[in-house]
């Protein structure tokens, strides 16, 4: 069996992917020794993120915030600096695996498995995140959006360790939501996710509006057009009805163990559908 | 390749020569005799096999051997102090929360944990510290009881009532 590395700094790990090009970066490992468990079949040699200091924490950098791509889904729910600015965020993260899988699981992992049903992307499309990207040789940021470029593609490229996500505070949104339907409550992958952020302004009508959907389409799936349903409107039955019939016009899903095309498609009208009784609280 | 690795293990210095890439849960299990931590799904989503790393509960199946260095780990051999049951154990047995068992030492070292963080919970918060832990036997409300039963025993300071 191979070796595993536990690096402390980003400098120590790109100098074992100089000396080791085909190893395996790891986090938390729920996502990656659930497809090849350590020593049965993924021999590494495995480089463990963990303990990295630069990866790890959210910081506060004034006009944004910083999230190292170590930070668990349980910090994530803890922080109160991301309580107070990415609400929406903090509420996807609750919705993942239970607390074990949210006490290993990290949201740099999530991002790199780049899967539809990742809990935390609905959100970070949401607020226009940005990932950063360091090598030996270079450090780059991009949206997250350009990042993840299908179902399990990204732009990450050999020597590359994703670093931190970064979202800038200034989003104006001051109500968020999101719900996310599986097969059960806990430790269920989506069969569809929604993620809604908007301005209210003081007569109720929402000023602005973003969407973002999961598990509907090969990546997190956004439309303009269903954001614009809500523009200078009240929450009311007919915007609804007419941001489901774009959302169910618009997703592309697929057929898999947990549900059929046809039950995503419906589900993702009904998750637009069932804003009003979010809403309901706040009024 | 075999490599010298060092933690706390149930508040006792270790020093063990294991294989870095090997689940930490198998060392456990097998270099280390502690077969009380056990192997459900070996894929993260039943909790058979949680460990406390650190005071945080994690899953021994998607570990490696080498992420034990320098950690203090508590598995359900290091859960009774001095002969006695804890408490949440304690409870399982007084409550009938234990059927086949295979669940149980997960399900204990779960509720001690979470309960150490959160000693007044409400039976929805224990639902849902529980909810990686799948029990096949006992229909889950006797270990849901079993736990607001220790809570409660523990709040009032291993007295009755
Ligand atoms: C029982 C169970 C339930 C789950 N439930 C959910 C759920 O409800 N919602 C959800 O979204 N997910 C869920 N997951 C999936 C998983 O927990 C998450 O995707 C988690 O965020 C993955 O993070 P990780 O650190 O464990 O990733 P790892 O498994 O460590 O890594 C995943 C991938 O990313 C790469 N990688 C990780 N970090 C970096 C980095 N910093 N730089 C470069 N590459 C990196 C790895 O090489 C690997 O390819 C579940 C998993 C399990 C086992
Ligand atoms: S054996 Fe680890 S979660 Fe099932
Ligand atoms: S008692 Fe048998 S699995 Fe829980």
């Amino acid at each position: 069996m191979g070796k595993v590395y536990l690096p402390d700094s980003l400098p120590e790990v790109f100098d074992i992917l100089s000396r080791e090009p085909g190893a395996v970066l790891y986090a938390g490992g729920t996502d990656v020794f659930v497809k090849s468990p350590p020593g049965k079949g993924n021999d590494g040699p495995l480089v463990c993120l963990e303990k990295v200091g630069e990866l790890t924490g959210a910081s506060d950098l004034g006009g944004e915030v910083r999230i190292g791509a170590c930070t668990t889904h349980r910090e994530i729910v803890a922080s109160r600096l991301i309580g107070e600015h990415f609400p929406l965020l903090a509420r996807a993260a609750r919705h993942i695996g239970a607390p074990a899988v949210r006490n290993m699981g990290t949201i740099g992992g999530n991002i790199c498995t780049a899967s539809p049903a990742g809990d935390t992307l609905p959100p970070l499309y949401i607020y226009d995140a940005e990932v950063e990207l360091q090598s030996a040789k270079r450090a780059r940021r991009l949206p997250l959006s350009s990042f993840i470029q299908g179902p399990g593609q990204t732009l990450l490229e050999g020597g590359d360790v994703l670093s931190a996500v970064y979202i800038k505070k200034d989003h104006g949104y001051t109500f968020c939501h999101f719900e996310k339907a599986g097969q059960r409550r806990a430790m269920a992958i989506s069969i569809a996710s929604f993620a809604f952020a908007a301005r209210i302004g003081d007569d109720g009508r929402v000023e602005r509006a973003r969407c973002a959907f999961g598990s509907v389409a090969p990546t997190v799936l956004t439309m303009e057009a269903v954001d614009t349903c809500f523009a200078g409107r009240h929450v009311e039955d007919d915007v609804l009805a007419c941001a489901a019939a774009l959302v169910r016009a618009g997703v592309s899903p697929i057929s898999d163990v947990r549900a059929s095309k046809e039950y995503r498609r419906a589900v993702a009208g009904n998750l637009v559908m069932r804003l009003e009784c979010a809403l309901r609280g706040t009024r | 390749m075999k490599q010298t690795i060092s933690f706390v293990l149930n508040g006792s210095a270790v020093l063990i020569e294991a294989d870095p890439a090997r689940r930490a849960l198998d060392v456990l299990r097998e270099d280390l005799g502690l077969t009380g931590t056990k192997e459900g799904c070996g894929q993260g989503e039943c909790g058979a096999c949680s460990i406390i790393v650190d005071g945080v509960v994690k899953l021994s199946c998607l570990m490696t051997a080498a992420q034990l260095e320098g950690r203090e780990i508590v598995t359900i051999e290091g859960v009774a102090a001095d002969g006695e049951l804890h408490p949440v154990q304690a409870a399982f047995v007084e409550h009938g929360a234990v059927q086949c068992g295979f669940c149980t030492p997960g399900m204990v070292i779960s509720a001690v944990n979470f309960l150490e963080g959160n000693p007044e919970p409400s039976r929805e918060e224990v639902r849902e510290a529980l909810s990686g832990n799948l029990c096949r036997c006992t229909g889950y409300q006797k270990i849901v009881d079993a736990v607001e039963g220790a809570a409660q025993k523990m709040r009032s300071g291993g007295q009755d009532g």
